[in-house]
């Protein structure tokens, strides 16, 4: 495979976006989606190396990432509607219930 | 022909995934990270697996992101764009860049990717077919991690039910 570092770049790429969104943006969806766009990057590398060692063990860890993903999209969002139903928000400053 | 495309790819991949971090309102967001997602599967597919493309399609831009953009509408957020926290963007799009740059140095200076020969090639995928290449490898060497996998779904699903009740 001759084209891996292109791969590798993009998916770089792909997650030091998601890293910027995490640590600016304020709606607590915004950045759930975010860490769903850093796990699709490593998703890309873990695949792109699969192709390139031609080995499956990257893409049968791709495949629990995936549930894992879907299991935190699930307990997340239901988090997120118990919050908005006590404060009215879902930005992320006005969870300061445990701070001082 | 195939760069030409890559490149295509890598564009709308990168911008929609710039779209989702920019864009005021969250629908529009979610709408960009679905766009990515699809930009991942014709990646999945030039990488010769078309199984992780048909999940990625399926369980990410279906399941998940319907999910996701479910929780948008039903909370209905108004969006007030009247906030300003510059510093916060700045800080956070340095150590965003930093990360960025620290990979791409350590993938250059790194030699682990020298070919080391697996039994798989992309012959043997069209030939055989991927997912049956894919089930045989997840039932017997990977048994164990996936009987664990139902685990975390177990408690994912308990989570989500008391997570859902009217008193919390």
């Amino acid at each position: 495979m001759e084209n891996l570092n292109g791969y590798l770049i993009v998916s770089a790429i792909l997650f030091a976006i998601g890293t910027i969104g995490v640590l600016t943006r304020k709606n607590a969806i915004v950045i759930f989606m975010c860490i769903e766009l850093m796990l699709n990057a490593v998703n890309l590398t873990f695949i792109s190396l699969s192709r390139h060692l031609g080995h499956l063990d990257g893409q049968i860890f791709v495949i629990f990432i995936m549930t894992v993903a879907a299991a935190e999209a699930a307990v997340g969002l239901a988090l997120m509607i118990a919050f908005y139903n006590n404060k009215e928000s879902i930005d992320v400053e006005d969870v300061n219930l445990m701070k001082w | 022909m195939e760069t030409l495309f890559f490149v295509i790819i890598s564009l709308v991949a990168i911008i929609s995934a710039i779209l989702v971090i920019t864009c005021k309102n969250p629908i529009n967001s979610a709408l960009s990270l679905i766009m990515t997602f699809f930009c991942l599967a014709t990646y999945y597919v030039m990488l010769d697996a078309p199984f992780m493309a048909a999940i990625q399609v399926m369980v990410y831009a279906g399941a998940i992101m319907v999910l996701i953009v479910f929780t948008i509408m039903l909370l209905n957020i108004r969006v007030n764009a009247t906030q300003k926290h510059s510093h916060k963007v700045l800080l956070g799009s340095i150590l965003g860049i930093f990360t960025l740059i620290n990979t791409v140095v350590l993938l250059f200076k790194s030699q682990a990717a020298k070919p080391v020969v697996g039994g798989y090639t992309g012959e043997m995928i069209k030939n055989i077919g991927h997912s049956e290449l894919i089930g045989r490898e997840m039932f017997t060497t990977f048994l164990l991690p996936f009987e664990i996998t139902s685990i975390l779904l177990l408690v994912a699903i308990i989570g989500s039910v008391i997570l859902a009740k009217k008193k919390i």
